[in-house]
Formats: C-alpha cells, sequence, structure tokens
C-alpha cells in the first residue's frame, strides 16, 4: 500500500512548476490578462515543449501517455501559477472525448495535434449540467443548433468537442459555417469561456459518444479544477505567509501576533488534506473507476469550499495591499472564484453526490 | 499510488480474518469503569498471545515481539473494527507509560512494570495537568521536595481519567525549583495508595466523572521511583505527549460515526418524511462525507510516509484540529437531523442511541480543548509547519522572577 506520488511524478510536477514558475510570472500574466488575450501562447508553447500537452494522450498519438493523476498534479501547477493557458479542455476534457468516444480516423487526426499543443479545443458540455439562459444544443442527423454556454477554453480554439441535449458527442471545427463564437468575461481573466451559437451547423459525430462518456469527462473537468483550486491556494497561503513574515506593524512582524498566525493554520489545515482527497479522486479515475464519480464530486465541492475560505483569507492577511490590483493577489483570488462555478458549483455537485449514492431522485 | 497492500499483507489480513471469525464469541463485554474486567483481561491475553496487542513490545517483557510493521498494525485494526471486536487495550498505561518506559525506563522499571501493564493487571492514570497549568503545562507547580531517600509531594492535578481506579500514577512534579520552568521536573511513577493522595471525581458538562482531581498532601515516594533523570521530566513527558495527539482525531472514528449519521437519515422521519429526503440535511451531510474522505485519505498519506520513515511535516500537525473538529461536526448533524428528539438526555423516553449524540457532542468539545487546545494546535501549525515567529515574551517587570 502506497499513498504517495512516484519519484517521477513528484519529478515531472518539479519541472512543469519550475518552468511555470518563469514562464507564468505574475507580470507575464497581467499582460495577458489585461489584453484580454485568449491564452499566451508563448505559455502555452514553451509548456507543450515539455510534452505535457499531452499528457493523457496514448504514446501511439504522439502523447506522454500518463494518468488522470499525472494531468491532476499538471493542474494543481497551472492554478498554483495563475497560467493563462488552455489546459483543461484541451489536454484533459477533449483528448478524453477523442480517447473514449472517437473514430480511430478522428484519433488519428486531431490526437496528435492536440498533443504537440498545435492546437486548441473548446469543450462545451455545461448545459448537461446546467443550462442557463435558454441554452442547449440540439442534433439533426449530423447538424447542431442551438448554444452553449462557458465552453471551456474556447477563446482561441481551433475545434469545439460539443454535447447535445441526448448526450451525444460532437465534433465542430473553429471554422465551420453557422458556428458563431462570443467570448464572455469573467472575473477571471487567465482563462476566458465562450459562448457557441449553432445555426445549422454541420459537425462530425464522436460514434461512441454517450451520456456516460460525457459524464467521464465531467469528472476529469472537475478533478482538474479541484486540483487548481488546490495549486492556487497553496500559493495564495504562501504569499500570506511570507508577507505576515515581512510586513511589521506596532513594531513588530504581523505574522508573530496570533491573530494572523492563526489565519495561516486555519488556512493549511484546511488545505493540508484538500491534498490528499485531489490525489485519490484523480487516482480513482482510472485505477477505482467506480468511485470516480462520487470522489470528482467530493473533490470538486470541498475543494470550491476550502478554495474560498483561503482565497479571502491570504487577502485579509495581505491586509489593504490584498485589495490592490498592485500585488496581484486578485488573480489567484479569482482563479478560484471561477472553478467554484464552472462544471457545477458546490451545492450542485453534492446533489449530484446523492443521487449518485441513491439518496436523491 | 498503489492502494493494493500486496500478497504479503493480504495472507497476513486473512490470518487476521480467520482468528476474527474464529474468536467472534470471546469477545467481553466493556465493564465501563476503565478498569479491564476479567473478560477483557483473557481477550487482552489471547490477543497477545496472536501478536494483535503489544504487538511490537518485547517479548522479554510478556509482548509478542514483532518488528514494528504500520501496515500490518492498520490492517489489524482495520479487520477488527469491521467485525466490531475491540481491539487490545489502549489505556493511557499502554499508550503513553509503555512507550515512555521502553525509551527512558532502566531495565529494572521495564520489567517491573510493563508486562502487568500491557496485561491489564496494573491500570495507570496521567498526572500532568493542573488547575493553574493546562496549556502552558511547563509552569506546573506540584512540588517534590528531598527528605532522606524520599521525594514529599504536595499539590494538586485535575484532568486526571481513570485515577479513581487506577493502581499507579506517572505524573509530572517540579523537583528543582530554581531551575528553569522547563529544566525543574521531573517524572515520577508511584502507587495511587500511597498516604496523602485523593482523588474527587470531576463531572463534566456531559454529566459524567470522566475525569477526576486529584490532590497530593505530604505524599512520600522513593527517589529511585524516577524516569530518567531529575530535571529531565518534561522532555521525558514530550516523548509521549506525541502519541497521545496521534490518537486524537483519528479518522476511522470519523468514518464510524459518518455510518452511523447516514443509517439514521435513513430510518427517522420528520412528518412522514424521512430525513435523507430533506434536501438540507442531505446536503449537510455530503459536506460532511467530502471531509471524512479527505481525512481518510490523509490518514493513508501518514501512513505511508510512516512506513517509508518520512516526515510529512505539516501534514501531519493538522490532524489533531481537524479530526476533532469534524467529529464534533458529524455530532452536530446527528443532533440537528434529531431536532427536538435531538436534546432528549439521560433515559427520556423517545431517546435515540443512548443520547450519545449529545454526549459525543459535548464530550468532543473535551478533546478539542484537551490533548494541546486548538488554538495551542494553531500555534503549532503555524510555527512549526509554516515557519512562523513566535509570540513575543511580555517584557519582564522589575523584581518579577
Amino acid at each position: 500500500m502506497e499513498f504517495a506520488l512516484s519519484e517521477e511524478q513528484r519529478m515531472l510536477q518539479d519541472t512543469v512548476g519550475r518552468f511555470l514558475a518563469d514562464a507564468s510570472e505574475l507580470d507575464i500574466v497581467r499582460k495577458s490578462a489585461e489584453a484580454h488575450e485568449a491564452f499566451s501562447k508563448t505559455i502555452w508553447t514553451g509548456f507543450a515543449e515539455l510534452g505535457v500537452a499531452g499528457i493523457l494522450i496514448p504514446e501511439e498519438h504522439g502523447g506522454l501517455g500518463l494518468g488522470m493523476l499525472e494531468a491532476a498534479l499538471m493542474s494543481e501547477m497551472t492554478g498554483r501559477h495563475v497560467a493563462p493557458i488552455p489546459f483543461v479542455g484541451t489536454a484533459v476534457m477533449a483528448p478524453l472525448a477523442l480517447t473514449l468516444a472517437g473514430s480511430d480516423e478522428q484519433k488519428a487526426a486531431w490526437l496528435p495535434r492536440l498533443a504537440s499543443g498545435d492546437i486548441v479545443a473548446g469543450v462545451a458540455v455545461t448545459e448537461t449540467i446546467s443550462a442557463r439562459d435558454g441554452a442547449g444544443v440540439s442534433s439533426q442527423g449530423d447538424a447542431l443548433s442551438g448554444s452553449a454556454l462557458f465552453v471551456i477554453d474556447g477563446p482561441g480554439a481551433d475545434l469545439f468537442i460539443v454535447a447535445d441535449k441526448e448526450g451525444a458527442l460532437f465534433l465542430v471545427e473553429a471554422s465551420a459555417t453557422g458556428l458563431e463564437r462570443i467570448d464572455l468575461t469573467t472575473i477571471d481573466l487567465t482563462r476566458p469561456v465562450s459562448e457557441l451559437r449553432f445555426e445549422n451547423v454541420s459537425a462530425e459525430r464522436l460514434p461512441n459518444g454517450s451520456p456516460a462518456v460525457v459524464q467521464q469527462m465531467i469528472d476529469a473537468g472537475r478533478t482538474m479544477i479541484a486540483a487548481d483550486t488546490l495549486g492556487a491556494g497553496q500559493m495564495m497561503i504562501e504569499k500570506a505567509v511570507d508577507y505576515a513574515k515581512e510586513r511589521k506593524q506596532f513594531g513588530r512582524v504581523i505574522g508573530s501576533f496570533q491573530a494572523v498566525k492563526h489565519l495561516c493554520a486555519e488556512m493549511a489545515a484546511e488545505l493540508e488534506p484538500c491534498r490528499s482527497l485531489v490525489w485519490y479522486a484523480a487516482y480513482a479515475q482510472d485505477a477505482i473507476p467506480e468511485e470516480g464519480a462520487l470522489m470528482s464530486c467530493h473533490a470538486k465541492a470541498h475543494l470550491s469550499e476550502v478554495g474560498r475560505f483561503v482565497a479571502r483569507t491570504s487577502t485579509e492577511v495581505h491586509g489593504g495591499m490584498g485589495f490592490t490590483d498592485l500585488v496581484g493577489l486578485h488573480y489567484w483570488f479569482k482563479r478560484i472564484g471561477l472553478d467554484r462555478q464552472l462544471l457545477g458549483g458546490p451545492e450542485r455537485v453534492r446533489e449530484e453526490a446523492a443521487r449518485l449514492q441513491g439518496w436523491a431522485a | 499510488m498503489d492502494l493494493a497492500y500486496g500478497a504479503e499483507y493480504e495472507a497476513f489480513r486473512e490470518e487476521v480474518k480467520r482468528f476474527v471469525s474464529e474468536n467472534k464469541d470471546k469477545s467481553p463485554r466493556q465493564s465501563g469503569t476503565g478498569r479491564p474486567s476479567d473478560d477483557q483481561r483473557k481477550w487482552q491475553d489471547l490477543l497477545i498471545k496472536n501478536g494483535y496487542a503489544a504487538r511490537t513490545i518485547p517479548s522479554e517483557y510478556g509482548g509478542y515481539g514483532a518488528e514494528p510493521d504500520i501496515l500490518k498494525s492498520r490492517i489489524i485494526a482495520e479487520e477488527f473494527t469491521r467485525a466490531s471486536l475491540p481491539l487490545g487495550l489502549a489505556s493511557q498505561g499502554v499508550s503513553m507509560l509503555v512507550p515512555t518506559l521502553l525509551e527512558l525506563g532502566t531495565d529494572e522499571q521495564k520489567k517491573q512494570w510493563i508486562e502487568p501493564t500491557i496485561r491489564g493487571e496494573v491500570v495507570w492514570c496521567q498526572g500532568y495537568s493542573e488547575p493553574g497549568s493546562g496549556s502552558d503545562l511547563a509552569s506546573l507547580q506540584t512540588k517534590a521536595t528531598e527528605d532522606g531517600d524520599d521525594f514529599i509531594i504536595n499539590g494538586q492535578k485535575i484532568w486526571t481519567s481513570t485515577a479513581q481506579v487506577s493502581d499507579m500514577i506517572f505524573c509530572l512534579v517540579r523537583t528543582e525549583p530554581d531551575a528553569r520552568k522547563h529544566e525543574g521536573i521531573s517524572y515520577l511513577i508511584f502507587s495511587m495508595d500511597t498516604p496523602g493522595i485523593e482523588v474527587r471525581p470531576l463531572m463534566t458538562m456531559t454529566g459524567y466523572a470522566e475525569f477526576n482531581e486529584v490532590f497530593f498532601t505530604d505524599v512520600r515516594v522513593p527517589k529511585n521511583q524516577i524516569v530518567a533523570e531529575r530535571g529531565q521530566g518534561w522532555f521525558v513527558a514530550n516523548a509521549t505527549l506525541k502519541h497521545e495527539r496521534g490518537m486524537l482525531g483519528d479518522p476511522n472514528q470519523a468514518g464510524t460515526r459518518l455510518a452511523a449519521i447516514i443509517d439514521l437519515m435513513h430510518e427517522e422521519t420528520v412528518s412522514g418524511e424521512r430525513l435523507i429526503d430533506n434536501p438540507l440535511f442531505r446536503d449537510r451531510l455530503v459536506q460532511l462525507q467530502a471531509r471524512v474522505a479527505a481525512m481518510q485519505f490523509h490518514g493513508m498519506r501518514l501512513l505511508t510516509a510512516s512506513a517509508k520513515k518520512e516526515d510529512p511535516g505539516i501534514a501531519r500537525l493538522v490532524v489533531k484540529l481537524m479530526g476533532c473538529e469534524l467529529n464534533h461536526q458529524l455530532a452536530a448533524l446527528a443532533i440537528d437531523a434529531l431536532g427536538e428528539l435531538g436534546v432528549l438526555y439521560e433515559r427520556s423516553p423517545h431517546l435515540r442511541a443512548g443520547g450519545r449524540w449529545q454526549r459525543s457532542y459535548m464530550f468532543d468539545l473535551g478533546l478539542i480543548i484537551g490533548g494541546g487546545t486548538a488554538q495551542i494546535q494553531k500555534n503549532i501549525i503555524s510555527e512549526r509547519g509554516l515557519g512562523m515567529p513566535r509570540e513575543p515574551k511580555p517584557a519582564r517587570k522589575e523584581g518579577a522572577a
């Protein structure tokens, strides 16, 4: 029995973490965000050069062929460095859809290009969880109509994976006739999302698409988002502790006041067991599939709650500076804020967890 | 990550399962007094003989004499818990005094005390806290003055569980009044029958006397009943306090409690509606279920670190704080779900589960405070885990000691 990361997993996480610490420094993130970039091409290219855009993609299609735990470790690092790159949709949910439901031709056509980072894939599945403002996609044969909101990695995408109301999956190229993309601005400028409008858009069906596959994509996506919050939360704690060790008031560093120390201790005490939960949830996706859905719900919901606590508490420890744009702490605060709602907020996800256990209709 | 235990451990698990199923009927009833009954002692002997209690205590001191293997210990705990069988004795003597003697006792002390303690023949209580020395334990004032070959002890201890049924006490006393506070303490062991000891039960908010106060008036203890050197008592006690904190906040207890609440919410109805069908209670249940899962996986992570002799750092420091709070919240949910029925107590008509949810809810608050308060835990987490500075000591007033 070993509940720990392997040496290889630690090294991989270290390598990517060190790359992002440089490549995704705050001033670079800020420039990308303020320019409302779809994503940072420089960071994404460097990330892909490390091979990790293809982390889940089988080796025969040019990827690393690793598992969900490794992917979660990457997602944790993107959250830690508020990296403005399309990881959850492009490197996790879309490859999973193609691998599970695509034809051999579709896999051969798209997986290598996703693995190399040459293309970005948006994922439109939100309406299978909650449809807002009349959104929803219907298919007639292989033609799509309707709209999809909160398309993950939508801005800058070359390709979309779209679920219709029945849980069938389709592949739509960004240039398709009748497709309109409208980018949505959220609080988090590091990961914009899109709305897609379909007017009789001809799409390519993934032959093995099904509600079960959509569910697996969502489970994986939720686990990745939980890991993103874990990384962002960890960084917010470290920043709060560093700040409290430097900032002086009343003639002493504020980190020596118990009122401040205890806030830091509470954040760490809440977040540390979350790491164990995220590891398990990610590992379960591959190794204990019967628990995969429930554990992704638990990880998503619990990390949302702890993330919110850490985000506001770290900001408070920073005092007035935490509230300024200058320090930039808000990039993490907002990242955690978006994570909480994407693919279902905690209340919705917990209700799903209850349904999975037969506790709710 | 590999959550399988592997062939060697699965074989061991089969062995434990076989023992459990063959000996289920010998399982003793709990005495409820804190002193093991004859049945419990027989059960303990059987467990020691088979290596399921006192497993790593050397056989020359009456233990089973196995090499420490944390995974095997875990398998034993899992299989006994699954079958609702009581594990070996986990009294303060077994959990705290025996490891202390093994680490720091003389050969004579080990020979004299370990075997009768692990067999449940000698029961111990712990004399650490005092009315004026709780979180600041090292300020303790119970004093031991020299008189020939003896110490004469005067003072008072509090929070002494099982004192009224104990044969012996391991006790921190101040032997060097002029030394600095951490360096003036000694660790003595003596009989509770010694003249001058008075035990008064301490009734708590639960309505039960889970603790006692112990008063010492000119209690005479031979000087050779000391563990380690004079003035070393603080370090002796700290060597074993970590065992106590490891026991508090055990995630398996939270798991058992969660399972009981899930049953309760399926069985109990309010105006014909099952509690599990109420979306608000269900939401709280799922929130806590995620927390229990996180703490259980966290326990597996710590277990792995222990087995590999790695320091898990801050991950270990958070367990007491988070585990005790979680248990408290679980009891709170059970009470709220039961509503008016949840406040019934003692032997009231309509009482559920013998009133244990209220008792747990109150007793858990005691555990949040005891064994290092939540606030002390937060100091430890921030100072040792996050490297934050200690609270500066107030400037000494002139003329003060």
